[in-house]
């Protein structure tokens, strides 16, 4: 019986690749028709184009290849920062929906129902155009502390630096134009980061909601007769009971976050879709590009996956339950 | 209806490049009474309607001089507002007679389409719209500063070009869209936006909202001649449309203009004699009468006028002359000897 299912399971994969490799096979043959090379070597010749806002160092005279790895780390970046935010907004925010000051629940729910019914798209555009209009120039810049600046040009703060000195903490410095030395986070990168925080702490809050209402009254009702006080019911005895139900939609809202942050390319932050886009304009290998995109997302999104599964089981063997 | 018969026409005309009136052009549009002249549909200065439907612009003034050396008339034309993916297409197959819509000239245009470029109308190069506040006078001034590009042309790879070649460094924004980058610039996200030249004075006049706020730098950073494109395979209408250019510019080289055109007719000068057909008919070879030239230089000016009326330092555009002025002044636009 199981070696019948894993015969099944080996013709179904076989299948599939098979069938993937008739297709590339039959773009390729078109491809050569309209005279174009199909393949990969073009990642190693020049880009020839400049990227404003990058994790490692990057010029036109980088491959198309490491533009492409510019764009993964720039996705990477804005997606963590998201998660990281949004998990806790959202968890903050699905707890205040279930608080007994009626205000502060009905606050909470009125920002999940606004937040989860505007598109994303117009948020990001909101947010963008609201922080390029409100925010002064980088010569008006606002101080948030020593070395903090707020402006048009984005958030410059001091940043640690190698120099021949050693180590230093390198501080941002006005030229001409803007601000340059220490890190520089843009209005598109605060943009796209705060957008999609907002709007999936909107969702993150009805599946916390959920997964803690659905932990039986009667526990919070034994923890309190037990003499435990109202933060104490909820670390531990609520939240850990919810979270095992909590953790596999949870996942589901980190996989949208990080495809949802391709819409990067309305407000001009240059990730993986944005440098694919240029790419694909100069080099003419569209083919590839897409290629490339769909494998980064796939993988992305299979190593979240991946990680949020094997939290789920650990939760499980731990705490003894099923699934 | 109308894409059906575009379709139809396309597919005809990529079979075949049989052009409808080989050789006869300019019999056709006699015969029609109208010249039919391909424009674009909206660039501020060199083809676009007025709020009263009436069409202005440099490419524009170019058909109203053929009609008036064709057919005397310069009113007689007939607009076909076209994109750029119908451009090709509609001369090809014979919609049009002429193409005068700021398409730039290159080899793969000239030779590979079955069309042929009559010359230059104007010489267009991409450049930089800044902040006036900025102070900012030339695109070497801009090490450092933020700059907005609309992805999807070739513009990104001219600006990483430049900066190489002068050893700048900029921060480059890319966009997808034009009315995003447009937000970001016009906010003060970006010290600089660059494109082609035109486009960014017609930017500024009419996007803006505020034309005095802002300058076109005077650097070029890349080169696009545009020109009127007319089909292969009529040298003769071919020979007219570039010798009405040329004449364009040998009436500004010799002083005749619009306003003086009449005085001009009585000027001992041989060269502006024969040009205004006053003594020989430089109109005969290209099957025109003597006096085409005077006709056109009445209806629209020279090629100075041209320029100064729709693009020029005094226009909406206030584009400088640079490189399309006479060889006298510095600039290629040069016309061969009208004898």
């Amino acid at each position: 019986m199981r070696w019948r299912n894993w015969g099944l399971q080996f013709l179904i994969v076989g299948a599939v690749l098979l069938a993937l490799y008739g297709l590339a096979t039959v773009v390729a043959a078109k491809m050569r028709g309209l005279g174009v090379e199909p393949g990969f070597g073009f990642l190693w010749q020049r880009a020839g184009f400049d990227i404003g806002d990058t994790q490692i160092a990057f010029d036109a005279s980088h491959s198309y290849g490491r533009a492409f790895l510019v764009g993964l780390l720039n996705t990477v970046s804005v997606a963590a920062v998201a998660i990281v935010a949004s998990l806790l907004l959202g968890g903050a925010l699905g707890l205040g929906q279930l608080a007994r000051n009626r205000l502060l629940a009905r606050l909470c729910e009125a920002y999940v129902e606004l937040f989860r019914n505007v598109p994303l798209l117009l948020q990001v555009l909101i947010v963008y155009v609201l922080l390029i209009g409100r925010l002064p120039l980088p010569h008006e810049a606002w101080s948030l502390g020593p070395d903090i600046w707020l402006s048009k040009s984005g958030l410059a703060l001091p940043w640690p630096a190698f120099t021949d000195a050693g180590l230093i903490l390198e501080r941002p410095l006005l030229g001409r134009f803007t601000f340059s030395g220490g890190a520089m986070l843009t209005p598109e990168f605060l943009a796209v980061a705060a957008a999609l925080t907002l709007f999936t702490a909107a969702y993150i809050a009805e599946v916390v909601r959920g997964s803690v209402q659905a932990v039986s009254q009667r526990q919070t009702e034994a923890a309190l007769a037990l003499g435990l006080n109202d933060m104490q019911t909820l670390r531990f005895v609520v939240v850990p009971q919810a979270l095992r139900s909590m953790i596999p939609p949870l996942a589901n809202q980190l996989l949208n976050l990080i495809k949802n942050s391709s819409l990067a390319v309305a407000v001009g932050y240059p990730d993986l879709v944005a440098v694919a886009d240029t790419t694909l304009n100069q080099s003419g290998h569209a083919v590839e590009c897409i290629a490339i995109i769909m494998a980064v997302y796939l993988t992305l999104s299979l190593i979240t996956a991946a990680l949020m599964g094997s939290w789920h089981g650990r939760l499980l063997r731990q705490q003894g339950g099923h699934a | 209806m109308k894409t059906a018969l575009i379709a139809v026409v396309a597919i005809a005309s990529a079979l075949s490049f049989v052009p409808a009136h080989a050789g006869k052009t300019a019999d056709a549009i006699r015969e029609r009474g109208q010249l039919a002249c391909g424009v674009s549909t909206g660039v501020a200065g060199f083809s676009a309607a007025d709020s009263r439907g009436e069409w202005r612009g440099m490419d524009v003034d170019f058909c109203r001089a053929l009609a008036a050396a064709v057919l005397k008339d310069p009113a007689r034309v007939r607009w076909s507002p076209l994109t750029s993916q119908q451009r090709f297409t509609a001369l090809q197959s014979g919609e049009i007679d002429i193409l005068s819509r700021n398409t730039t000239w290159t080899l793969g245009r000239d030779a590979g389409q079955g069309l042929v470029y009559a010359g230059y109308m104007f010489i267009d190069g991409q450049g930089f719209l800044v902040h006036k506040r900025s102070g900012v006078s030339s695109a070497k001034q801009l090490n450092g500063a933020e700059i907005c590009v609309q992805t999807g042309t070739t513009t990104e790879k001219n600006l990483a070009e430049f900066a190489r070649a002068h050893h700048l460094k900029f921060k480059t924004l890319m966009f997808e869209n034009l009315r995003a980058v447009l937000k970001a610039f016009f906010s003060g996200r970006c010290q600089a936006f660059t494109a082609d030249a035109s486009a960014l004075a017609s930017i500024r006049a009419n996007d803006s909202g505020k034309p005095e706020g802002y300058v076109v730098l005077p650097d070029r950073i890349s080169e696009e001649p545009l020109g009127p494109v007319v089909r292969r395979g009529d040298e003769d209408w071919f020979a007219l449309v570039r010798w009405t250019l040329f004449a364009l510019l040998e009436a500004e080289e010799r002083g005749i203009t619009q306003a003086n055109v009449d005085e001009m007719r009585k000027s001992d000068d041989p060269a502006v004699q024969r040009l205004l057909g006053v003594s020989e008919d430089v109109g005969k070879p290209l099957g025109l009468d003597k006096e085409w030239v005077y006709r056109m230089l009445k209806a629209v000016g020279n090629y100075g006028e041209l320029f100064e009326r729709n693009v020029g330092p005094n226009s909406l555009l206030q584009l400088p002359r640079g490189i399309n002025a006479l060889p006298r002044d510095g600039g290629v636009m040069y016309s061969p000897p009208l004898r």
